[in-house]
């Protein structure tokens, strides 16, 4: 109970037993009352990233949230990944962008189920959106999903969806200072991928510093350098993903195979 | 702006409050922001000022943001150390390889009802 106002309600009066100040608050004693809250603003979106997640570890699912600013070449890279890599796993696509369906259009194309999620004015994808596309889409079991973000390279930062990792894609169009102008898209990627580099030859973009930027706002980032249009460097982004996916299925195997001994843990106690 | 969502994920989180502890009404809300934190609090009392509007629980409320420091564990130096800008170097030795450990929060701390 209160020794203030003798409520059972746990609460907080100002003016004692911490640190910031109160004085400007006004406590009207009886009619108003102070209640610690202490609840983390995200927590709702990581709720929902929480589930994303164990469904994709009981399934097997390595899912990878792409992000970039618009037109860095994101559609164009997942539509060659996907003809690269359907032969040898199953791949799903969940294309977010504020208006239209176009891009879930050229992911089908491909032959790859894809889900378009219109955000309306929002301005990032979030856990619940990928929750409900999910519930849709219903990737198969051990594929690879491919999560594209709304092309932004500030708010998709702050929210999990439940990923094995975000992939932050920069083109040399763009300018190699992004990774210190957007330091928080940066550093919540595991990987960043330079795309369009075709077209280097004709720009002053200074790869040596943008590496370096990256680094410097995250210093254990993966960077590779490809073109989408042209293929090259493809390889080892296809071995990058390939890589991930045997941890996302040993991880698969290794709690199927604790099921089993358990279940025939409780087969043979039961004979 | 993801400030906005931000904010009427404030909002919800008042509103479970409300159902749990039995009051109508919030006269005050105290966020605590960290200094290295994705969002501007400018931005989230311009939102809540916006939103706060829409629900009597919320109408007229007044919101409070207290900064929490940054901090960071410096990769060359070994040592946790003060940071106010993400990509400021290391105090202590000047090293660029820090990792984050404090002031990224963003929590609703308490809030005053009636």
């Amino acid at each position: 109970m209160c020794t203030v106002c003798g409520c059972d309600t746990p609460h907080h009066h100002p003016g004692h037993d911490h640190g910031h100040d109160h004085h400007d608050d006004h406590h009207d004693h009886g009619s108003s009352r102070m209640i610690q809250v202490e609840r983390d603003i995200l927590a709702h979106n990581d709720g929902h990233a929480a589930r994303n997640r164990a469904v994709f570890a009981e399934r097997g699912i390595l899912a990878l949230n792409l992000v970039s600013s618009p037109g860095s070449g994101k559609t164009t890279l997942l539509c060659r990944t996907v003809e690269a890599l359907k032969a040898r796993m199953p791949v799903a696509v969940i294309e977010g962008d504020q208006q239209t369906s176009f891009d879930a259009e050229r992911i089908r194309a491909t032959g790859a189920p894809a889900f378009q999620i219109n955000t309306g004015k929002g301005c990032h994808l979030d856990a619940h959106m990928i929750e409900s596309a999910l519930a849709r889409l219903r990737p198969e079991e051990d594929s690879v999903l491919f999560i594209e973000n709304v092309g932004n390279l500030v708010c998709p930062a702050a929210f999990d969806l439940g990923e094995a990792a975000k992939v932050a894609i920069l083109s040399v169009t763009e300018g190699e200072d992004k990774p210190l102008k957007y330091p928080h898209m940066f550093q919540a990627a595991s990987l960043m991928v330079l795309n369009k580099t075709d077209l280097l030859p004709h720009l002053d973009f200074d790869v040596d510093a943008c590496v370096a930027h990256a680094r410097r706002v995250n210093p254990s980032i993966t960077v590779l350098m490809l073109s989408a249009r042209t293929g090259d460097g493809l390889d080892p982004w296809l071995e990058w993903i390939a890589e991930r996916r045997r941890h996302t299925l040993a991880h698969r195997a290794e709690s199927l195979e604790a099921k089993l001994a358990a279940v025939r843990a409780t087969m043979d106690s039961s004979g | 702006m993801h400030e906005m969502s931000l904010t009427e994920s404030v909002v919800r989180i008042l509103e479970g409050e409300a159902a749990r502890h039995g009051f109508s009404r919030v006269k005050l809300v105290r966020l605590e922001i960290g200094e290295l934190s994705h969002v501007d609090p400018e931005s989230i009392l311009f939102c809540f000022g916006a939103v706060a509007g829409r629900s009597p629980l919320t109408s007229g409320a007044e919101m409070k943001i207290v900064r929490a420091p940054g901090q960071a564990h410096c990769l060359d130096c070994g040592d946790t150390v003060p940071l106010a800008d993400r990509l400021a170097p290391c105090p202590r030795c000047g090293g660029a390889r820090l990792v984050i450990t404090g002031g990224e929060e963003m929590r609703v701390k308490e809030m005053e009802v009636e």
